[in-house]
């Protein structure tokens, strides 16, 4: 069958959810096998894996919401670029360590404030997924803020690295909080607390731990970039799609 | 930075002299070994026995290190997110593997930086199974069913082996190799009774798997350098041929169920012996590989050592994070 766009608010955001889970899972794959220590490779491909099964459980309810496509992967891993919903953060490349680690630090230190929100809602069942998975986030922030401070701490390469992922990724950060009209008509129903009043608090966090890791600061940087959860994406996401979506594309409605 | 041993002087010492190795001393090792005692990593031993295991665990350690490559080669394009899930736990648990592996090497006084950089360098070897490449999603189920599944029967004897730190390592190792042959079966049942573009991508793979997943148990007992003195060593139960027999006897059903067929002639059931005849083995492609590396061995090496090379600024992080922070800790002292 052919791929639905959601109707509803709540399924439309819950594929949000999904999709950011999906696409940050799917960088961190990429790094199976290739981490800078062997430890490390265990970390990032676990996180990988929290992250897909997030995005798992998330399509799952969204496709009980809505008909949207025949089964989950149809609709994970078929849709056109601009059906993904997903914030320009997540599909941010690579780059080196210092990179992987300021994006899941923010990612994750912004998707606890953003799934805390959610363990009141009035839907039970994205209410347990976030409780679950609030879980695997505290472990991810554990992590990433240690390597934070080794990395912005360490040496003078390690912390002109993190100056450079800073530089690269901070402009990210806007798009996370925004509060567009899919979030807004979650908070009227009930699905959702107002996690965007969070905001300042998160950035001050944000510079707490900056200060922590050798004092780097946040860019002086001319302006927040979004557009991610519009679906208008960057150069980076279609480029994970087309690896990501290979096998469903070549052999459509086949069962693996 | 890699010449570290990690023994105390005390235990060099006491090793040292059983590096002398008088006869007296070779036999009442071999007494201990043939009573069927567990050899533990503080005991005197042989210095040839120690450095067998080294080299033995250390190898099976970079084997599972080297194995995440071809398997991770299809982590983003793996064809659903139940199939991606699996996928990185099974690779995880290989990376787990590595390190038990190494841990357990570890406990005869080499240190795991020393053994990795004999990995890097080219020095010492990796299963010659990881050289061949997986250019199919088919691939993953044959390595999950056939690689794994090789895994299995040369590693359950190594469960009882005469080291001890090695033999309980093996316990677990065991357990989710288990588990990993069943979710390779599985993709490939799926894939023999999806459709017949699926079955024909499954038997593609079973004809390029078969003969370097039979690879896997060594030269055959005429050529094997190791076998004989691991055996009285208790390191080693089985020979390589007789391994081998017994996951082609266990196999050949296993292909037959899904109708899919071994790429092998010769194959026939022999009612005297009770177990396959089968076919020569391509011992000279079997040597090419263990040698230069065969299709995919200078890839496997190379991704590797960039990984390590682009780690060295994380580590040189960490080690000068964890200098200050301890400096001041101090000094708060």
């Amino acid at each position: 069958m052919a791929i639905h766009i959601p109707n509803k608010p709540e399924t439309a955001y819950i594929v949000r959810l999904a999709d950011n889970a999906l696409i940050l899972g799917q960088r961190l794959s990429e790094m199976c096998g290739h981490a800078p220590e062997m430890e490390l490779d265990i970390a990032l491909t676990n996180f990988a894996l929290d992250l897909i099964g997030q995005a798992n459980l998330l399509y799952e309810h969204a496709l009980n919401l809505e008909t949207l496509a025949s089964n989950v992967d149809e609709f994970a891993l078929t849709r056109s670029l601009d059906d993904y919903h997903n914030c320009l953060l997540v599909a941010q490349p690579n780059v080196d360590f210092a990179h992987i680690i300021v994006r899941q630090y923010f990612f994750s230190t912004f998707q606890k404030t953003q799934y805390e929100a959610l363990l009141g809602s009035n839907d039970k069942t994205l209410a347990a997924i976030a409780e679950k998975s609030l879980k695997e986030i505290a472990y991810q922030i554990r992590l990433a803020h240690g390597w934070m401070l080794r990395l912005g701490d360490g040496t003078e390469e390690s912390r002109a690295r993190m100056v450079d992922a800073l530089d690269c990724l901070w402009r990210y950060t806007g798009e996370l909080f925004e509060k567009d009209s899919t979030l807004s008509a979650l908070i009227k129903s009930g699905a959702s607390a107002d996690f965007t009043l969070e905001y300042k608090n998160w950035q001050s966090e944000m510079m707490k731990t900056f200060s922590q890791a050798g004092d780097l600061q946040a860019p002086d940087i001319l302006q927040m970039l979004s557009g991610g959860h519009d679906g208008q994406h960057d150069e980076n996401l279609g480029h994970i799609l087309k690896g990501m979506q290979y096998m469903q594309l070549k052999y459509p409605g086949l069962q693996w | 930075m890699y010449s570290t041993d990690l023994r105390t002087d005390t235990e060099k010492k006491a090793q040292a002299v059983t590096a002398s190795e008088d006869a007296a001393l070779w036999e009442a090792f071999q007494k201990r070994i043939d009573a069927g005692d567990i050899i533990e990593a503080k005991d005197a031993m042989p210095e040839k026995y120690r450095a067998t295991l080294v080299r033995q665990i250390s190898q099976h350690a970079h084997s599972e290190i080297v194995g995440m490559l071809p398997e991770g080669n299809w982590v983003t394009r793996a064809p659903s997110l139940k199939r991606k899930l699996i996928l990185l736990a099974k690779i995880q648990d290989e990376a787990g593997h590595g390190l038990y592996l190494y841990s357990a090497a570890e406990t005869l006084g080499r240190s795991r930086d020393d053994m990795v950089a004999d990995l890097l360098s080219g020095k010492a070897k990796f299963s010659t199974i990881f050289t061949y490449p997986t250019p199919t999603w088919a691939d993953i189920g044959t390595v999950g069913w056939l690689v794994d599944g090789a895994a299995i029967v040369n590693q359950i004897p190594l469960c009882r082996c005469s080291y001890g730190p090695y033999a309980r390592a093996m316990v677990r190792v065991c357990k989710e190799e288990s588990f990993h042959q069943r979710q390779g079966y599985e993709i490939v049942t799926t894939m023999a009774r999806g459709a017949p573009e699926q079955k024909a991508m499954a038997q593609e793979s079973l004809n390029r798997m078969w003969w370097p997943s039979l690879m896997m148990f060594g030269p055959s007992d005429a050529a094997s350098l190791h076998s004989s003195q691991n055996m009285k060593w208790n390191i080693k139960r089985h020979s390589n041929d007789v391994l081998r027999q017994r996951f082609i006897d266990a196999t050949v059903p296993q292909a037959e169920i899904l109708g899919l067929t071994i790429p092998d002639p010769d194959l026939v059931w022999n009612k005297e012996r009770e177990a396959y005849d089968f076919g020569e083995i391509n011992w000279d492609e079997f040597w090419a590989v263990l040698k230069d590396g065969g299709q995919c061995g200078k890839s496997r090496l190379r991704a590797r050592r960039a990984a390590h090379d682009n780690g060295t600024w994380v580590r040189e992080a960490a080690g000068a994070y964890a200098k200050k922070h301890k400096t001041r800790v101090g000094k708060a002292a």
